[in-house]
């Protein structure tokens, strides 16, 4: 039983066509997901980084099914989701909830904090009483830190870290196994990040709960995951557990973004490697290896054949051709 | 109260010491602070009030006529031109047929107010389900509802309006309806829009991801979030249907006499207009400040409850 993943995702694609012309027929495809497969397992935390624009986020509003996939398969516990209408699909809802980046965006300003975080209740558990709802709401507010009393508030009257416990509250409160936190903290002040991860760390180990840990700070997702996959132009291109990615490395890319990452002791110096020109774009992604336009070690064989994604150790996976 | 960690637990509450005025206060503020919001205000409570006291405060029965007592001049003619007819009987005068005038721009106001929010009310339902439902579901939902939208502003209301009312007679009921079918465009492409920019916002994503039902989105999340966008929407329908009405009823197409209704005085009171001015300036004026004093509202409350004007 439990040796099904929470979460297996396999050869994920997400294509959205630029329809154009007079007879608005698809003229080119922004290829935001590629080719994306990865599994995570209960009580596992597995980050995702990546610039912006590499399709992390859209890998993870295509798992939660808010947009559909291209092809590919989902599957939550076993079950394949990823052809299932919206009707079919409310069941497995539950199952997997959604921090968002944006603490001010994601909630909505005209609602009491309370009435936010019941909102999955009344779809989900009809005949509670109001009153045994508000009491749940309650136990949630203890459960993220926040205090009782503010439960008649709006939004506004919250700071950006509190708001943000209130997203987490809200994605809690249907006891999923799985969340998915798409940059949950990279819009907070340093101090209160370290807290909101603190808490989501707190809450995984008393829930078992399974995070999908989407970010761009390499800091914050290797305080908090177990394992890390690094994407690029919409392909996964490494994926290992924490440690062996920070000291071990297989892919250019990693190497470059672990190289970007600043160290907090201003005389050491330190091999980097600086990465040249922009990502290119997921319209026109080059032939080959995607990452050939930037790769110091870019040779003959990358601009024709596309790597695949290979164990090149255990458990360590890498898209290049030099491992 | 717990151990819990807080974000600013450590922190003095410096809003308290400052005295932060509320919400409500904010508002209030803003509201009274606002002159055309106020100039409007005061007119339209003054015509809504008229409306509502009608019987109590209309000096005369606006049905009541007296063909010996016709076409009294307004008390200002005692004033200007010595005419010994203008008394404080008749402080408007009265019309063709001897009723008090000014008693017939009381019982006016009933009318115009209540084609006004009548048809307001129809075509913001109309206007609203069909607008919010397409910037919700986009799509091939949106090509239907755009096409409808396209349509009826294809469609010269007026000439509409006329068709309709020669073909199944005219009421009061009538005019409401057809009004009501035919003004609920600007809804629907506001409303349209708005939803639009709404569906993107992460509260509506994640309300998708609670498992919330389309239905529930856009009552709950999507409409209070546009209640202000609509509120201004609704005036500026008002005033056009009041207007509207009275252009039907000086057609002779909307309300039927003998209603007190402005349009129709207007009407009545064209074949006067080079002997008796007084007889159309009274009515127009009515109709102008209640149409203005709408439009002052709406231009206020877009000003009050838009973001940048909240500094």
């Amino acid at each position: 039983m439990s040796d099904t993943p929470v979460l297996e995702v396999k050869d994920l694609r997400k294509h959205f066509p630029i329809a154009g012309g007079l007879l608005q027929r698809e003229q080119a495809r922004v290829y935001a997901v590629d080719g994306v497969s990865f599994s995570v397992g209960h009580g596992e935390t597995l980050g995702i980084v990546g610039e912006s624009g590499c399709g992390k986020s859209t890998a993870g509003k295509v798992i939660l099914k808010l947009l559909e996939p291209t092809s590919g398969s989902i599957h939550l516990k076993g079950k394949d989701i990823s052809k299932l209408s919206r009707r079919e699909m409310h069941p497995h809802r539950r199952e997997m909830q959604v921090i968002f980046q944006d603490p001010y965006a994601s909630l909505n300003q005209r609602m009491r904090a309370q009435d936010i975080v019941a909102e999955p209740l009344g779809n989900y558990e009809e005949g509670s009483s109001r009153r045994a709802r508000l009491e749940k709401v309650a136990a949630l507010f203890n459960k993220v830190g926040l205090r009782r009393d503010f439960m008649n508030r709006y939004p506004h009257e919250f700071s950006g870290g509190q708001r943000q416990r209130l997203g987490i509250a809200r994605a809690l409160a249907l006891n999923p196994e799985l969340i998915i936190a798409d940059e949950p903290v990279s819009a907070l002040d340093v101090s209160v990040q370290a807290q909101v991860i603190n808490l989501m760390m707190d809450l995984q180990q008393e829930f078992n709960l399974s995070y999908l840990f989407i970010a761009h700070d390499l800091a914050v997702v290797q305080h908090i995951s177990h394992r890390i996959g690094v994407m690029y132009l919409g392909k996964l291109v490494e994926i290992t557990d924490k440690r062996s990615l920070f000291r071990n490395p297989q892919h250019p890319y990693t190497e470059a973004l672990l190289g970007a990452v600043p160290v907090p002791d201003p005389r050491r110096r330190r091999q980097r490697v600086v990465l040249k020109g922009d990502v290119p774009s997921p319209i026109t992604p080059p032939k080959g290896c995607n990452f050939n336009t930037r790769c110091p070690y870019a040779f003959d064989r990358c601009f024709q054949e596309e790597p695949e994604l290979r164990e090149v150790a255990r458990g360590h996976l890498a898209a290049c051709h030099l491992r | 109260m717990s151990a819990t960690p807080q974000d600013d637990k450590n922190l003095p509450d410096f809003g308290a010491a400052l005295s932060e005025p509320s919400a409500g206060q904010m508002l209030r503020r803003r509201v009274f602070g606002h002159t055309g919001l106020v100039i409007g205000g005061t007119i339209l409570l003054i015509i809504a009030l008229m409306a509502l006291l009608a019987p109590l405060i209309a000096p005369h029965d606006p049905y009541a006529h007296n063909l010996a007592n016709r076409l009294v001049p307004p008390i200002w003619h005692d004033w200007f031109y010595d005419d010994p007819r203008a008394t404080w009987t008749h402080i408007f005068g009265t019309d063709h047929q001897g009723r008090d005038y000014l008693s017939r721009i009381i019982y006016g106001a009933r009318i115009s107010l209540l084609i006004g929010f009548s048809a307001a009310i129809i075509s913001g339902v109309i206007g609203c389900t069909l607008g919010l439902v397409a910037g919700y579901y986009g799509g091939r939902v949106d090509m239907v509802v755009n096409f409808i939208i396209t349509t009826r502003l294809a469609m010269p209301v007026i000439l509409v309006a006329l068709a309709v009312v020669a073909l199944m007679g005219s009421s009061l009921t009538i005019v409401v309806l057809v009004l009501g079918f035919l003004l609920w465009d600007q809804f629907a492409v506001v409303m349209r829009t708005l939803a639009m920019q709404m569906r993107e916002f992460d509260f509506v994503t994640s309300a998708q991801a609670l498992g919330c039902s389309p239905r529930y989105i856009i009552m709950r999340e999507i409409l209070p979030n546009v209640l202000n966008a609509l509120l201004v929407v609704m005036t500026i329908e008002m005033a056009n249907a009041i207007l509207l009405e009275a252009a039907l009823s000086f057609l002779g197409l909307g309300v039927q006499p003998p209603l007190p209704s402005w349009g129709l005085m207007l009407s009545q009171a064209k074949d006067e207009i080079f002997f008796d001015p007084w007889m159309i300036t009274i009515p127009g004026l009515a109709l102008l400040m209640l149409v203005l004093a709408i439009n002052l509202i709406g231009d206020g409350l877009r000003d009050v409850t838009s973001p940048e004007g909240r500094s």
